[in-house]
């Protein structure tokens, strides 16, 4: 194959490569107020769960419907509402990403992953007798 | 201070072992380096012998640490760090042996034991080219050892030992005391979502795959320092051929796991690092098809070595991606701890090898033989180069998309994944199947360098006729109903699939026309059947991917709350909530919710028993079975659940476990509300109303089965709700030894319990109701329809013996051997995709 060709089929694959990533619809990361102001857009929201206010689910009436409020570094709050089983984890978890598109006062979710304590870094020695004289 | 009951000696042993083999290492590199430069017999033989030397030590060091951590691990010996860590008295041998590549240390010793097996094939049959290669696998082990040793270097530390003891690593009280092992009771064991049989079996097949990428490094490095250009290809090609077997389905493997038990609801999510090890796979399989179109006509010597060297690349780049907590917020399940530890490690692999190597290649392009001379269109080889290009393409699209947490850490923006992850690679992937399949497919019946036209149509004109046919019959019969993403990519899913069809009817009508039935040289067509049979399976059974637990469609779903927002959701409600004992209609299934029962070994496991019945207009019962998936509940409530699956040929029926009730230990202190009621009258409760239809002696129905001697009587009593359902309640009472027993009636949906208390003086009767907000037992599900699921498996398994057939055929593997060895590749992966865990 002559040298040339070789170069015209890499820039025709550069030239596709470029379309393609150029497709790909990225999200952002956004803080609530920055998602408040992007209605409608999907973004990913780095929050942290409210442990003061209610969560909502209740597997017998509807398992599709959970309902939380979150809050962010900046210390701004919204609610959550996600279509599907609660993450089991949620009341532990050190922060959250939520996925979604903001809608009024309401975040609409269909993604949540759960940063959790990590596994080992926070487990303490599980003794039978713990030790109380220190 | 002494310690009590420490076991110090297995720790020794294994580190004065890491040091060895960390020493054996550099030795060994040093003196194959030197006796790769040495052309003269006699002054090389020495070098080598110190080489082989080194490196069998080096090879029984990796052994004994390993044996070292496993007598550790199983032993129980919790001061070690690693043993706290990844063993628990409850595992199994074989999660105990899982547990050893849990870890960090573990997964890195057991790539360093696979270095030093194929080291030692490379020792027996590599001659001339033994120096060279072994060099580059000594110089990878130095790498790898390095991951074992703990030691500090410029400040940072470099390295984890696996023998670090618990009290050195962990920070407590209890360290203070001399019988502070007296208060470890147990380890964490490995983790519950990781105890299952493919832990013990997807790791090493993967890492297998990922050191056997290092072999063919080695062979390109033989060539570019001895400036024999095109020598090594021979040679390599069985080693090429060996990596792309074990790669490929130690990712296919995983991808199995992953339609088992993890629950994202498929084999393939194009989560990161899925993609990161089938980057490295695609490229190199371009480099097989590179080394093949070399061998048959001189051609794309120079992509041979390109591709090669890059597939290593990029499988250090799989292992930065995976291991150093870079994905953190895009994977579910990346490896998170020793973030630092590993990138440095990784840095000076990248500047040890692939840079040197890309280094001497870029070096002596210009030396490196090509051929000045247009291919012909219609000659194989053009074809094979556009399809390695093809795949090396399609490779750098989905890891310039999954470099995405890289962009952000280089470049500070702050980009996210895109909404739909799985069909910004679907969309794009759809295309390169379409182009695969029909490559595939008419590529095999060309000739190297030219081919007749007519010849061409009049082998093709069938494949192409019989595959248009069943393309069409099965969009008549079975079509394909993934319509969410609108008619364009419908339309790619029929070309691809139809594309695929052609390249299986092509591919076996080449084994059966042109090669006779003669299997033997018939790998290639045998591994093309097999990959795109996979990729059809993937279109048909993802495009038909069904989720049955639609809530819906039964009776159970009551909203709540209005939605806020006003609008509706065109969000799927994919989860069902099952009451225990009551029948639920779920997708064709009737499901019952029967029982549940704690595993006797693993304390904090439970099984649910579920009932499936699926029964045809006439009331028959057409199919019967029980599901028993299962769950850990962890402390804090945490949930991991392990679906069950009923298999069929044709398709698989799968349901897991979402949420669980909490059992709640507190007694029932509501009391019950009697309602002095005559026949016809009616009662009330807070969600409506109930009419006490009759009362009967005697009765005989779906719940009692008295006699006339029996002294019974029963309430039938009709329960409204205000969501306009209805249920009914047979509440009743019995006399027997002068004693009355009282038979409750519960209505679970509502909450009640209904009770017949006896008969008043002016001939009334007693119903006593009792709403009780304490929880019900119950559980939610998910359940899916996987058709034709065993088509990809089936596809992986041909494709895997394709690969076998080519080998042991470049090989020049006696006949024997050959059939021990594709016999091995085929039981073994039969066994294992399609029996093993059902």
């Amino acid at each position: 194959m002559k040298t040339s060709s070789i170069v015209i089929l890499v820039a025709i694959a550069a030239t596709i490569g470029a379309i393609l990533m150029y497709s790909v619809d990225f999200s952002t990361y956004d803080s609530i107020g920055s998602a408040q102001e992007k209605q409608g857009q999907y973004v990913h929201l780095i929050a942290k769960l409210d442990k003061s206010k209610p969560i909502q689910y209740d597997a017998l009436i509807d398992p599709n419907y959970l309902s939380f409020y979150a809050t962010d570094s900046l210390g701004a709050s919204t609610r959550v509402i996600y279509r599907d089983v609660k993450p089991p984890e949620l009341e532990q978890s050190e922060r959250v990403v939520l996925k979604g598109t903001m809608n009024g006062d309401v975040f609409e979710c269909d993604n949540i992953l759960l940063k959790c304590p990590s596994k080992y870094k926070d487990e303490k020695i599980q003794t039978e007798n713990p030790v109380t004289q220190y | 201070m002494t310690f009590e009951n420490e076991h110090l000696l297995p720790g020794q042993i294994g580190h004065f072992f890491v040091l060895l083999s960390f020493i054996t290492s550099i030795v060994a590199a040093i003196a194959y380096f030197t006796a790769s430069k040495i052309d003269l017999e006699n002054e090389k033989e020495p070098w080598l012998k110190i080489g082989r030397g080194a490196f069998f030590l080096q090879f029984l060091s990796i052994l004994v640490v390993f044996g070292c951590i496993y007598h550790i691990n199983s032993n129980h010996y919790f001061e070690y760090v690693y043993a706290y860590k990844h063993s628990s008295l409850e595992l199994e041998p074989k999660f105990l042996l899982a547990g050893i590549w849990e870890g960090q240390e573990g997964s890195f010793l057991l790539w360093s034991v696979w270095h030093c097996i194929l080291g030692v094939g490379v020792i027996l049959t590599a001659k001339k080219r033994e120096a060279p290669v072994m060099a580059i696998v000594n110089t990878a082990q130095f790498f790898l050892t390095i991951m074992l040793l703990g030691i500090y270097v410029f400040g940072e530390k470099i390295g984890s030992n696996p023998f670090a003891l618990t009290r050195n690593e962990l920070e407590g009280p209890i360290f203070a005391q001399a019988n502070y092992l007296s208060y470890i009771k147990d380890g964490i064991g490995l983790n519950v979502l990781l105890r299952n049989y493919w832990m013990v079996i997807h790791p090493p097949i993967l890492f297998l795959g990922f050191a056997s990428t290092l072999i063919p490094v080695g062979f390109a490095f033989s060539s570019l320092i001895s400036k024999d250009w095109g020598g090594w290809i021979k040679p390599v090609l069985p080693w090429t051929l060996l990596s792309c077997l074990t790669l490929g389905v130690g990712i296919m493997m995983g991808g199995k796991w992953a339609y088992e038990s993890l629950s994202f609801g498929g084999y393939w999510a194009w989560d990161p690092v899925e993609n990161a090890s089938l980057v490295p796979w695609l490229i190199l399989v371009s480099a097989l098809h590179c080394m093949a179109i070399f061998k048959a006509t001189g051609n794309a010597l120079r992509a041979t070595y390109f591709f090669t060297i890059l597939s290593y690349f990029f499988i250090l780049y799989s292992t930065f991606l995976t291991r150093t907590g870079i994905l953190g917020d895009t994977s579910v399940h990346s490896f998170t701890e020793a973030g630092m530890i590993v990138n440095i490690l990784i840095s000076m692999y990248v500047l040890g090898i692939t840079l040197p190597m890309f280094f001497l290649y870029f070096k002596n392009f210009r030396s490196i033989p090509s051929i000045q001379r247009e291919e012909n269109i219609s000659s194989r080889e053009f074809w094979m180069f556009i399809g390695s290009l093809i795949l090396f393409l399609s490779a750098i699209f989905i890891i310039a998309v999954t470099s995405l947490p890289v962009y952000n850490k280089l470049l500070g923006t702050n980009l996210a994944d895109p909404q739909d992850r799985e069909f910004t690679y679907n969309k794009v992937m759809v295309l390169v199947a379409v182009i695969l399949g029909l490559i595939t497919g008419f590529g095999q019946y060309l000739k190297y360098r030219n081919t007749g036209t007519k010849y061409l149509i009049s082998k093709l004109a069938w494949p192409l006729g019989i595959s248009i046919v069943l393309s069409v019959v099965l969009a008549i019969v079975y079509p394909i109903e993934y319509t969410t993403k609108g008619p364009g990519f419908l339309g790619a899913i029929y070309a691809a699939l139809f594309a695929c069809i052609f390249s299986v009817i092509a591919n076996a009508a080449y084994l059966k026309t042109v090669l006779k039935g003669n299997l033997k040289a018939g790998g290639g067509a045998i591994a093309h059947l097999g990959f795109t049979m996979m990729i059809a399976g993937m279109l048909i059974s993802s495009g038909n991917k069904e989720v049955i637990s639609d809530n819906r469609a039964t009776g159970l779903y009551i909203p709540f709350e209005k939605d806020p927002t006003g609008r509706f959701t065109e969000n799927p409600m994919e989860n069902l909530t099952l009451l225990k004992g009551v029948p639920t209609q779920m997708g064709r299934y009737t499901v019952t919710y029967l029982d549940d029962v704690e595993s006797p070994m693993e304390k904090t496991r439970t099984y649910y028993h579920l009932h499936f019945q699926r029964k045809d207009k006439d009331g028959n019962v057409d199919e019967d079975f029980m599901l028993t998936p299962d769950s850990y509940r962890m402390k804090d409530n945490n949930l991991s659940s392990n679906p069950d699956t009923r298999h069929y040929l044709t398709h698989d029926v799968f349901t897991y476990v979402s949420t669980i009730s909490i059992k709640n230990e507190e007694k029932d202190t509501t009391a019950f509300k009697i309602n002095e009621m005559a026949i016809g009258d009616s009662g009330y409760y807070a969600k409506g109303y109930f009419v006490l239809n009759d009362i009967v002696k005697n009765p005989t129905n779906s719940r009692f089965n008295f006699s006339p001697s029996d002294t019974a009587l029963m309430a039938d009593i009709t329960v409204y709700s205000n969501d306009s359902t209805s249920y009914k309640a047979y509440p009743a009472l019995t006399i027997s030894n002068q004693e009355i027993n009282f038979l409750d009636d519960t209505v679970v949906t509502q909450n009640i319990h209904l009770n017949l208390g006896g008969v008043t003086t002016d001939k009334k009767f007693k119903i006593g109701i009792k709403e009780s907000n304490k929880l019900t037992d119950f559980i939610t599900v998910k359940s899916y329809i996987f058709p034709n699921i065993n088509l990809v498996w089936a596809g992986l398994i041909i494709m895997a013996c394709g690969f076998a057939v080519s080998m042991v055929r470049r090989a020049k593997a006696s006949k024997l051997i050959s059939y021990i060895v594709i016999g091995f590749v085929l039981i073994s992966l039969i066994y294992m995709f399609l029996f093993a865990n059902t």
